[in-house]
């Protein structure tokens, strides 16, 4: 590390002001704060001066997608000697089979996204924010294991210029650029992100459990089965284990917002029991709510995205309306529309495109309240003294 | 005023090529949207609404300006109404009876032209204080400049959507998946919201060459 350091030093000033590399200072500038915690503290203002900057709460969001990662590898392999029949496989080749499978999406979604965003920064002459650590780790998470590279390579460019650096980078974005990635994949190439040839590696056809769902309780795998994640679908949404163990580190380091994930669990249950109550109609609606909580991509949109810091809801109370929002709306949707089985990609969008305005309406709430409260005192004040 | 003035004058000249930039009526105006999403998923009715939008806004900018002297001031909107009207009808009749298909495809975008912002626009903003001729460029040029806006959408629509372009094929059959090989249009092209991207992404062109149009 020393060593590195020393490196660094000694190169940073041919970066400074009048450097013979100024001009890509902002490359520099990230590659330092991304090995090194960077000296600079924020002087002025009332600041709550903490050790973890930006870049480290990131890490701890990738962190928390290590399980689902490591899970979704293993999944592939499973999956795919599953359907070829072949029990012979080890956990170790079983994973290595998805590793080299799942691997070079990542690499893909790491590269066009990175290479943009340098080079957005180096064009405005920016530092480089890294918020595409973590979209970078969740656009391989959320699409199919037979998805081509080339359609993630546009899929990221396209969240990633359109989603993010046309509204100014991290932090201004208005819907999660990894969904937006999914979602352009979703309606520009339909074929390759629904279905059930999809899902499984190598040609095999095998339908997740939501595009089961509408013929009824019978076709669903076990209740096991899907919370372990032992099913098709995304890379990394199948494991429940392995999004809990994400969620318990997002809850605990404060990353996540506890108050969107359950009150989306809450939702979701809420309007299954009340399509359970209803009843008829559809089979769908009499399936029991805690599947929904099992199937597709609700519980890793929940804990991994729905929570996103810059385009959830900023309130406190915000929070809790556009969590139970997101989890009834995901329902709803799931249930009545079948050309939409996933409505977990749909909704979390929808519910980022109406964040600013809960939060609108609670803060008004709040002034009202405020201001009546203030009315009221006043009255009673003035009541006293004329006694 | 007994000189009379040229017809390419610099004024002139001015006034057709103005909003191919600056006064846009697309891209710096934001007009006619509406129908810019709705009629070009592909090139070839793209081509002929332009030219539509260009004919009946040049000549409902000539007529009106002929008779803004004596339009009642209470009244005119209506009249614009009427002489746009007719110009959209007479348009209409004639693309029925020569580009029967491209008719159909543009359904009722047609009669919508009489809608169109742009044409309102021009003749309130315009020819109801100009003379015919200067009107008539004015026209002329904001409904050559929308088709131009058109007719650029419209290429990456058709070509990414469907691999064509005016309906010959660009990107080769081998190529697809279908056919053993990697590609796949993109069916999002197809749907209105990309059309919506596109006028979004020509916008972030149009004012990064052109300085002038970005607020401070």
């Amino acid at each position: 590390m020393k060593i590195l350091r020393r490196f660094l030093d000694k190169i940073k000033p041919s970066f400074e002001k009048g450097g013979k590399l100024s001009k890509f200072h902002s490359t520099f500038e990230g590659f330092e704060s991304f090995l090194f915690v960077p000296k600079t503290v924020t002087a002025s203002g009332c600041h709550i001066r903490d050790s973890v900057d930006l870049k480290r709460t990131m890490s701890v969001v990738v962190l928390a997608l290590v399980p689902c990662m490591l899970f979704g590898m293993w999944n592939v392999g499973y999956q795919h000697f599953l359907s070829a029949g072949d029990t012979s496989q080890t956990l170790f080749s079983t994973f290595l089979f998805g590793f080299l499978k799942v691997l070079p999406i990542i690499v893909v979604s790491y590269a066009v996204g990175l290479g943009i965003e340098f080079a957005f920064a180096q064009v405005r002459g920016h530092e480089i924010n890294e918020g595409f650590l973590v979209t970078g780790m969740i656009i391989p998470l959320i699409m199919p294991v037979e998805i081509p590279l080339w359609m993630v390579a546009l899929a990221t460019a396209f969240a990633v210029i359109i989603g993010k650096e046309i509204f100014g980078g991290t932090g201004m974005n208005i819907w999660n650029p990894a969904l937006l990635a999914r979602a352009f994949v979703f309606f520009s190439y339909p074929t390759h992100i629904s279905g059930d040839k999809v899902w499984i590696a190598d040609g095999y056809s095998g339908a997740t459990p939501l595009s089961n769902a509408p013929a009824g309780l019978s076709d669903l795998p076990a209740v096991s089965d899907m919370f372990f994640g032992l099913i098709p679908g995304s890379i990394g949404e199948t494991s429940k284990v392995a999004i809990l163990l994400g969620a318990a580190l997002l809850i605990f380091t404060g990353t996540g917002s506890w108050k969107i994930m359950f009150s989306g669990i809450a939702g979701a249950l809420a309007v299954g029991y009340l399509f359970n109550a209803v009843g008829g109609g559809n089979s769908y609606m009499s399936i029991p709510p805690y599947y929904h909580l099992l199937m597709g991509g609700l519980a890793f949109g929940l804990v991994f995205m729905a929570t996103d810091p810059v385009s959830s809801a900023q309130t406190e109370t915000g929070k809790w309306i556009y969590g139970f929002l997101t989890g009834a709306l995901v329902v709803v949707i799931r249930v009545f529309n079948p050309a939409y089985p996933e409505g977990a990609m749909l909704v979390i969008l929808l519910m980022n495109t109406f964040a600013p305005l809960i939060d609108h309406y609670v803060v008004a709430a709040n002034i009202r309240r405020r201001r009546n409260r203030v009315a009221y005192r006043a009255k009673q004040n003035k009541e006293i003294p004329s006694n | 005023m007994s000189q009379k003035e040229p017809l390419f004058s610099e004024k002139n000249i001015k006034l057709f090529t103005d909003p191919f930039n600056h006064s846009n009526p697309v891209t710096v105006l934001v007009l006619g949207i509406c129908s810019a999403l709705a009629v070009t998923v592909k090139l070839q009715p793209a081509i002929v609404m332009g030219l539509s939008v260009t004919i009946v806004t040049g000549f409902a900018s000539c007529i009106i300006s002929m008779l803004r002297n004596t339009i009642p001031n209470r009244i005119r909107i209506i009249v614009q109404l009427v002489v746009v009207a007719s110009l959209v009808i007479l348009v209409d009749q004639i693309l029925k009876a020569y580009v029967y298909d491209v008719s159909k495809q543009l359904s009722v975008f047609v009669g919508l032209i009489i809608t169109n912002c742009i044409i309102m626009g021009r003749i309130e903003a315009f020819a109801l204080g100009n003379k015919p001729l200067p009107s008539l460029i004015d026209g002329l040029g904001n409904g050559a400049a929308y088709g131009m806006i058109l007719v650029i959408v419209a290429f990456f629509r058709e070509l990414l959507g469907s691999g064509t372009l005016l309906g010959f094929r660009i990107v080769p059959e081998s190529f697809y998946v279908k056919a053993g090989g990697f590609y796949e249009n993109n069916g999002m092209m197809v749907l209105p919201p990309a059309a919506l991207i596109l006028l979004g992404i020509i916008i972030w062109v149009h004012r990064s060459i052109n300085k002038k149009l970005v607020e401070k």
